[in-house]
């Protein structure tokens, strides 16, 4: 049974989860490493949801889950589609899934070649697949960085490409690892700007207290592989003592 | 990091940098070919040779002497062609003294010795301007659409997108080694050869097993967009008119070069 | 700045054509049965795993140490990745590296890449490979001093098969060049058997599954072994026998055809001027006649495609 914890009473928005539903959600790693607990949340179009707690509550863990790469005990719905092994193409190409270090999300030669990989992996003609990295490009503002090499970029432009690699294939959800990790001032802030515009349901990992009361209306806050905390964004970061419980400072 | 230190591109809008990188890639291994193909002394069609080279740096825009002023790289293998001043049998020309043995330089050696350098000193040249002008993923493009192999394309695309970050680990590495090889005033600093074997060796077991984790992690960012073991690619080349008409062009000047060469 | 080109390293000129094609023959072909062995046994993780592996040793072989006198001990690598990858997956991963450092730096030339990824990259694994398979299943320092001598052959044999091409190729004197390469890289081979035996000390520390059963690099064939101890064999015998006696290794190439034996001087092998098993007769002539045609044939059908692709 899923520990009910009373410690607190946010409540998360109401929402039936039309794009996200994780239910109950237990996995260990091969090694004995026990790394959720039953986890379960909801998302619903047009949330923007920010994921915080220390190193180590299970946040990257729970986003691997969310496209399938790792399988636990338990739900996951997206968008309608309960995850198995026959729809996980649909799924991945629902969920786009950015990871923390730009340069593991960011294997291709080519920017071109990169935000081209996941429209052409999902079988789209050409002139499809084309279409779509011009679009992703636009999203992000780097269009003129189609025919630009990769390892040219800086921390900043390999950030806003990583995520254009996504938007390529026109997910109803993103799934962002630490975006703003390692970023200077004024390449965060094209990054902030850049995710309050996206039009796109999104759920952001990050240590960056400030980035989650600056963008995201609703907070979700996990800790050893349980969600101890879930509601409005203004209401958690007023709660000290959740916040320094759970390793989290105050922006 | 400096990437140019490892980026022989040289961004520019000229003709040869417009050219399909097939015609390029091909060009350059047919003329390499036919520098091999030249008999010792062919001395017309050596210069018949380093004209359409220069032709091929004015072409390119980026100076007559662009593909002259980097080619020293091959220079010091020629010690290993030394040997053919002396051995050749022919007229002898100068006789040098060192300690006890006698080296006599020979004419036809002399010839064969330089013949060897020229043909050596042209090949490389025409390499070099094969990169000047050509992104290296236009190149992979090009292996590709001449059927070099999947697995081989996809595995030297992985290798230039990814030396720029290893090599930044291992001088970050090297760095960090340095920053704490610490002597004291007259002394030497760290242990013998075999100790800094093994730091090196360390150094080079540590780089691989960072390589191998992020080999997982590039792993899940390609499954996460959609790759199930076989890999697409866009054909982004196409030959136009005036790719075929280079190569034409180029195809004749140098069987000519090998007429030359022959009377 | 921090490229300095190895004497394995062959630039294009210094071999002559017959050699450079008949090394890219036994390059190709050994590549060929590479690519269908790990095209067939391909998980979807050996993709990005050799493509990191091959930037892996390319970086890897900037780690170097002092070693006296300015010099620097470093690693060619072609061993570690054939003990780590399995020998296949090795293999694949060094020719992308020889490609990357002949394309990119002009570190090796292109016509007689085929040499060079045969000294460098299929010889030096499979001679790697094959002596660490042979004590699978000792003690680690067994393990570790195999490594150490299976490094050391490959960079050795590497040197020598560098030289019998150099030396066929008429480009270097065999009783000079042997003796001088061998020399050079007995050294440079202590440079790469230190590194490399430090390095997958460290492996088997660190991440033991890595090298255990069931990994990559175990599930390469024990014939591996037979390779890898004749290649030893060559190296350790040939070696020798070819700096005292290159009469004897001259005598060899002689009666197989590559040198022409009625030349006085023995190293000057494959006339230039005419197709070596055609020799100087009409024959060639006709030859010379039929190659002007293909090219003039090749040239019209360009320029043929030329306009099609206009129209």
């Amino acid at each position: 049974m899923p520990v009910t914890h009373i410690k607190n009473n946010f409540k998360a928005p109401e929402c039936d989860g039309d794009i996200l539903a994780v239910n109950d959600l237990h996995f260990s790693y091969p090694d004995g490493h026990s790394a959720l607990h039953g986890v379960s949340l909801k998302l619903c179009e047009g949330d923007k949801v920010a994921l915080v707690g220390p190193n180590g509550a299970g946040k990257s863990t729970l986003m691997l889950h969310l496209n399938g790469i790792l399988g636990g005990k338990g739900e996951v719905e997206i968008a309608g589609m309960r995850l198995n092994r026959d729809n996980l193409p649909a799924i991945r190409a629902q969920v786009g899934l950015v990871f923390q270090n730009p340069d593991d999300q960011l294997f291709s030669p080519t920017v071109f070649e990169d935000v081209a990989f996941g429209p052409l992996h999902m079988g789209l003609p050409e002139d499809e697949v084309r279409a779509r990295v011009e679009a992703a490009l636009d999203a992000v503002r780097m269009t003129s960085y189609r025919d630009r090499l990769s390892h040219h970029l800086s921390v900043g432009e390999k950030k806003r490409i990583a995520i254009a690699t996504v938007l390529s294939m026109n997910p109803s959800l993103l799934v962002l690892d630490e975006p703003s990790a390692g970023l200077d001032p004024r390449a965060r802030r094209t990054l902030i700007n850049l995710l309050r515009d996206l039009p796109i349901t999104m759920l952001v990992s990050t240590h960056d207290m400030k980035l989650v009361e600056e963008l995201f209306p609703r907070t979700i806050v996990m800790d050893e592989g349980k969600v101890v905390a879930d509601g409005l964004t203004m209401d958690i970061l007023k709660d000290e003592a959740l916040l320094n419980a759970h390793g989290l400072e105050k922006p | 990091m400096h990437f140019d230190a490892f980026d022989r591109y040289h961004d520019k809008e000229s003709f040869l940098h417009r050219l399909d990188p097939r015609v390029k890639v091909v060009v350059t291994i047919v003329f390499i070919l036919s520098n091999a193909l030249l008999p010792d002394g062919a001395w017309l069609a050596f210069l018949t040779a380093w004209l359409f080279l220069l032709l091929a740096n004015h072409l390119s825009k980026l100076g007559l002497g662009y593909s002259l002023k980097r080619s020293i790289i091959a220079l010091p293998f020629a010690l290993i062609a030394i040997t053919v001043l002396f051995s050749i049998p022919g007229n002898p020309l100068t006789t040098l003294r060192f300690i006890t043995w006698d080296f006599t330089i020979t004419d036809a050696g002399l010839l064969r010795f330089v013949s060897i350098l020229i043909r050596s000193w042209l090949s490389v040249q025409m390499a070099i301007l094969l990169v000047a002008v050509t992104r290296f993923p236009d190149i992979i493009h090009a292996l590709e659409h001449l059927r070099v192999p999947a697995v081989l394309t996809t595995i030297i695309a992985f290798l230039y997108r990814y030396l720029f970050v290893l090599t930044d680990e291992v001088f970050r590495l090297l760095r960090a080694r340095e920053s704490r090889s610490a002597a004291a005033i007259g002394t030497r600093s760290g242990g013998g050869v075999f100790w800094r074997a093994k730091v090196a060796g360390n150094m080079a077991g540590q780089l691989f097993l960072r390589s191998y984790e992020r080999s997982d992690r590039i792993y899940n960012a390609m499954i996460a967009r959609g790759y199930a073991g076989h890999l697409y690619t866009l054909n982004p080349h196409e030959m136009k008119s005036r790719d075929y008409y280079v190569t034409a062009f180029a195809v004749l000047i140098i069987f000519l070069m090998q007429v030359i060469g022959r009377f | 700045m921090y490229y300095s080109p190895t004497p394995l390293h062959i630039p294009d000129g210094f071999l002559s054509l017959i050699v450079s094609v008949i090394c890219w023959v036994i390059t190709v072909a050994i590549l060929g049965v590479a690519v269908s062995k790990t095209n067939k046994a391909l998980g979807e993780k050996q993709i990005p795993l050799m493509g990191v592996m091959a930037a892996f040793i390319f970086a890897a072989q900037m780690i170097n140490f002092p070693v006296a006198g300015g010099t620097s001990g470093h690693m060619l690598g072609g061993a570690l990745a054939a003990i780590v990858l399995g020998p296949w997956a090795g293999m694949l991963v060094m020719t992308a590296v020889v490609a990357v450092q002949a394309l990119l730096f002009q570190d090796g030339g292109l016509l007689v890449m085929g040499a060079n990824i045969l000294n460098m990259g299929l010889v030096t694994a499979a001679i790697g490979y094959g002596l660490y398979r042979s004590v699978s299943g000792s003690s680690k320092g067994v393990k570790l001093g195999v490594i150490g001598v299976a490094a050391w052959l490959s960079v050795m044999a590497g040197a020598l098969l560098t030289s019998l091409q150099l030396w066929l190729s008429g480009t270097s004197q065999l009783d000079i060049v042997i003796p001088a390469m061998l020399g050079v890289h007995a050294l440079i081979g202590l440079g790469e058997a230190l590194i490399t035996v430090f390095a997958v000390a460290f492996i088997m520390q660190t991440r033991p599954d890595l090298l255990g059963e069931g990994s990559e690099s175990a599930k390469g064939s024990r014939s591996w072994v037979f390779v890898g101890a004749i290649i030893s064999l060559l190296v350790v015998l040939l070696s020798p026998l070819a700096s005292a006696d290159p009469d004897g290794l001259e005598r060899v190439a002689t009666d197989m055809g590559f040198i022409n034996a009625g030349q006085s001087a023995p190293y000057e092998i494959i006339p230039d001027y005419t197709l070596p098993f055609l020799g100087e007769t009409a024959l060639s002539t006709i030859f010379a006649g039929v190659v002007g045609v293909v090219v003039v044939g090749i040239i019209i059908l360009l320029v043929g495609r030329g306009m099609k692709a206009h129209s």
